[in-house]
């Protein structure tokens, strides 16, 4: 049992990672602002939530254990996942509003072929 | 008013949950800080149905399982393209209409279409929703009719 537990708990940390390393490649390859914020949003998302996820399993594996403390700790981290998921697209809404009203025209495929 | 009590009940369980002390004189301090946050919410006019939107937590637990569903399927098709050599974009502004009826509602869809990687909301006019697309080319609107009847039916809870 605590066997399949840490293979599922680190298939989904590895998982979020891999959104994390691939969000973080999007970010330097992408061409412009609002672009990198596409591959910015999967680092909050995925990322974030399976590595959270992974946690999880962690934590439930230590209460079929009988560490009853740790139901705490699964609440916790239910939570931060909870707040990450209200509060991330605002920030990204905050981002991508800032730069339109700074006057960013968004990258555009037809522009770069043609320039 | 069952606002009011409904913010500090709630207020008070996620301290419960968070504090693990639960000695009478730390529950008291637990009890007053909720009673403030509550008395300051109310002077700042803020328990209604958008701050303190009740009605619409049932049907939020049904609608998330399909978001969550809709984050993962964006996730990979973003991967998929950043991590092809052509990394094939075609990005640009489109305008989604959006049959919400209350501002709730509008944030819930705008929010929901920010959270799947690909779309972003940069900003909402009335019922139009102005987003910025990954690949504006071959979006899907049926998805995106689907999100929209989705966050309506929520607003409606």
């Amino acid at each position: 049992m605590d066997l399949a537990f840490a293979v599922v708990s680190w298939a989904c940390i590895m998982g979020g990672l891999f959104f994390m390393i691939v969000g973080s490649v999007g970010v330097l390859r992408m061409p412009d602002v609002f672009t990198r914020l596409h591959a910015a949003g999967m680092t909050d998302t995925l990322g974030a939530g399976l590595i959270i996820l992974g946690l999880c399993f962690q934590t439930v594996s230590g209460i079929v254990d009988g560490e009853t403390s740790y139901w705490f700790v699964l609440i916790r981290l239910v939570l931060v996942d909870a707040f990450l998921t209200f509060t991330s697209p605002i920030s990204t809404h905050a981002l991508a509003r800032a730069a339109i009203a700074g006057g960013v025209e968004p990258w555009t495929k037809e522009e770069a072929e043609g320039a | 008013m069952l606002r009011v009590f409904g913010l500090g009940a709630v207020l008070f369980g996620f301290w419960l949950l968070l504090s693990g002390h639960y000695t009478p004189l730390l529950l008291s301090f637990g009890v007053a800080s909720c009673v403030l946050v509550v008395y300051l919410s109310a002077r700042m006019d803020v328990v209604d149905h958008e701050g303190v939107p009740f009605h619409v937590s049932a049907r939020m637990w049904v609608y998330f399982p399909w978001l969550m569903q809709e984050i993962v399927v964006a996730n990979l098709a973003v991967a998929k393209i950043i991590l092809s050599p052509k990394m094939d974009i075609s990005p640009g502004m489109v305008v989604f209409h959006g049959s919400q009826q209350t501002d709730l509602g509008r944030v819930i869809y705008a929010n929901s279409i920010t959270l799947t990687p690909g779309t972003i909301t940069t900003g909402v006019e009335g019922q139009e929703f102005q987003i910025h697309a990954l690949t504006a080319a071959d979006l899907d609107s049926k998805e995106q009719d689907e999100m929209d009847r989705w966050c309506t039916w929520v607003e409606q809870g």
